[in-house]
């Protein structure tokens, strides 16, 4: 292709790919992204769905936010946990839950977690596996409950306990050994506390709190920071410094009140003879 | 098909993570590190010590690919294994801050991957820290930090030990050295608000506390909880380890 043509050809255009590589070569890379080094998880039980997350987001080895949310709102009873990209599962499952509320006002009725299963697994399928969001979600609708992991290429698994996330390792380690069919509700929570502890002390890209959803066929309880396992130590010294500490080089004090003196000048003033 | 010549590579280091400090102070000299030793996202032990004692004066750091550094722990010990054998007495700290300098030169085209931080007395009586790059280029300094939270620590402690960006009262001036308490505190917040923000740093901390003869220091470790010595010969020098935990997440 020699001229540039108003009209796009059918297909993808990967003319920014070449672009970017180009930059690459150049030695100008991509702006590095917050990722969320994650424990994520989801379990079936008797009555619904639990969900679990940790709170840590990382940009390589430092931590960017020791207590973050990664359990999104899709709809009411619909619930959605992100790896990956932190902005990435944040604008997907926010356009996603948006999409949703429409279909929901469209149709009239509850809308269904396969619903939002496949609108996220189409959008991400048609990113080819850029827009870096792992999910798990889950969720009741009038069909029961259900629980899907959705990888960011677009590939989608129904299964009754999942895990994903740096620390999906350490966490499924704990459902493979504890989970049961028909668990309690209790028990069901304790399983995932349990899941997501895993992944905090044992995978560096998880840490801090415990998050946890509980979602049934007519309630959703989010219960943030049911625990804290790793509450901030108290400092040895204190660390307040003297006024005056700051050296500076220009000292300049100036009024911000505005001084203003009204002068009348010549024949202006308002006739009263 | 054509026969195309292939290249494979073996890359016979790794990176363990971790952090260790040393602070100089008059008569004293304190060498910490933390004991957490990890791969990528995975924790491969919550206890593997960074920090060894080498004699009665003089304590070792290492940071990096851990499997040199016991190497070089062992090497160097085993250097001053002969050196006593030969002249029946410890090596004096800046001597072994040589001997380490050679060493790892000697490795110069296939280094040891592994920075140290060497603290103890000087034959003077005072204080000292010495740092080195892996292939041995070292100074003598008041304090130092290395490893994964180098970048974190270090501009704390310029701040709070050398008070970098701080004026002085007026009519007052800032103490060339601190006193023992002040320093194992500064020592114990470097390493927990390392803890807070890297996730490589963590698990416990191991603080190696060398006094110098008959020091007025040893005041400030009458209460400490857990303190141990690890002096091995009466009236010279002594070593001190106080352990401390840290988050393990």
């Amino acid at each position: 292709m020699s001229s540039s043509s108003i009209y796009s050809p059918p297909g993808f255009d990967f003319s920014n790919q070449l672009r970017n590589n180009f930059m690459l070569q150049k030695g100008l890379p991509l702006p590095k992204a917050t990722s969320t080094g994650t424990t994520i998880v989801g379990c079936l039980f008797k009555d619904g769905i639990v969900l679990g997350a940790d709170t840590r987001a990382t940009e390589g080895p430092i931590v960017a936010d020791k207590n973050c949310e990664k359990i999104h709102y899709i709809t009411e009873s619909i619930r959605c946990c992100g790896a990956g990209t932190a902005a990435d599962t944040e604008f997907t499952t926010a356009l996603i839950s948006s999409n949703m509320e429409m279909h929901a006002l469209q149709t009239g009725r509850k809308p269904r977690v396969v619903t939002a299963m496949t609108m996220l697994k189409q959008m991400l399928f048609r990113y080819q596996g850029q827009v870096g969001a792992a999910l798990v979600l889950g969720g009741v609708d009038a069909t029961g409950a259900h629980l899907f992991t959705i990888h960011p290429h677009g590939s989608t698994d129904k299964l009754p306990y999942v895990t994903m996330g740096s620390g999906s390792l350490a966490a499924m380690a704990v459902f493979e050994s504890g989970w049961k069919p028909n668990m309690e509700r209790e028990d069901a929570l304790n399983l995932v506390k349990l899941a997501i502890a895993a992944g905090i002390f044992n995978d560096l890209g998880s840490g801090s709190n415990i998050d946890a959803c509980i979602i049934t066929a007519n309630n959703t309880e989010m219960l943030r920071n049911v625990e804290m396992p790793n509450v901030r130590v108290q400092k040895e010294r204190d660390y307040k410094f003297r006024r005056g500490t700051t050296a500076w080089k220009k000292e300049d004090v100036r009024k911000l009140i505005v001084e203003e003196q009204t002068l009348l000048i010549g024949g202006d003033e308002m006739d009263t003879s | 098909m054509t026969q195309r010549p292939q290249q494979h590579s073996f890359n016979p280091y790794t990176e363990n993570g971790g952090t260790i400090l040393a602070i100089a102070g008059a008569d004293f000299s304190v060498i910490a590190g933390d004991t957490r030793q990890s791969e990528g996202y995975s924790i491969q032990t919550r206890y593997a010590p960074k920090v060894f004692r080498l004699t009665d004066k003089a304590v070792l750091a290492v940071n990096g690919f851990a499997a040199d550094g016991n190497m070089f722990v062992k090497k160097v010990r085993q250097r001053l294994e002969w050196y006593r054998h030969a002249h029946s007495k410890d090596m004096p700290i800046r001597a072994i801050a040589r001997l380490i300098q050679t060493m790892l030169y000697a490795r110069r085209f296939f280094p040891y991957y592994v920075y140290n931080i060497l603290g103890g007395i000087e034959e003077d009586g005072t204080g000292a820290v010495y740092s080195f790059d892996p292939v041995g280029s070292y100074e003598r300094e008041a304090c130092r930090a290395a490893g994964a939270a180098q970048s974190l620590m270090q501009p704390f402690l310029d701040n709070q030990i050398y008070f970098k960006n701080q004026t002085p009262a007026p009519g007052t001036s800032f103490p060339q050295h601190l006193p023992l308490n002040t320093v194992l505190s500064l020592v114990i917040d470097s390493f927990t608000g390392a803890t807070e923000r890297h996730i490589e740093v963590g698990d416990s901390l191991e603080m190696y506390v060398v006094l110098a003869r008959e020091s007025p220091s040893i005041q400030a470790l009458q209460n400490i909880v857990g303190i141990q010595e690890r002096t091995s010969t009466a009236d010279g020098e002594r070593i001190f380890v106080i352990r401390r935990d840290l988050k393990k997440d």
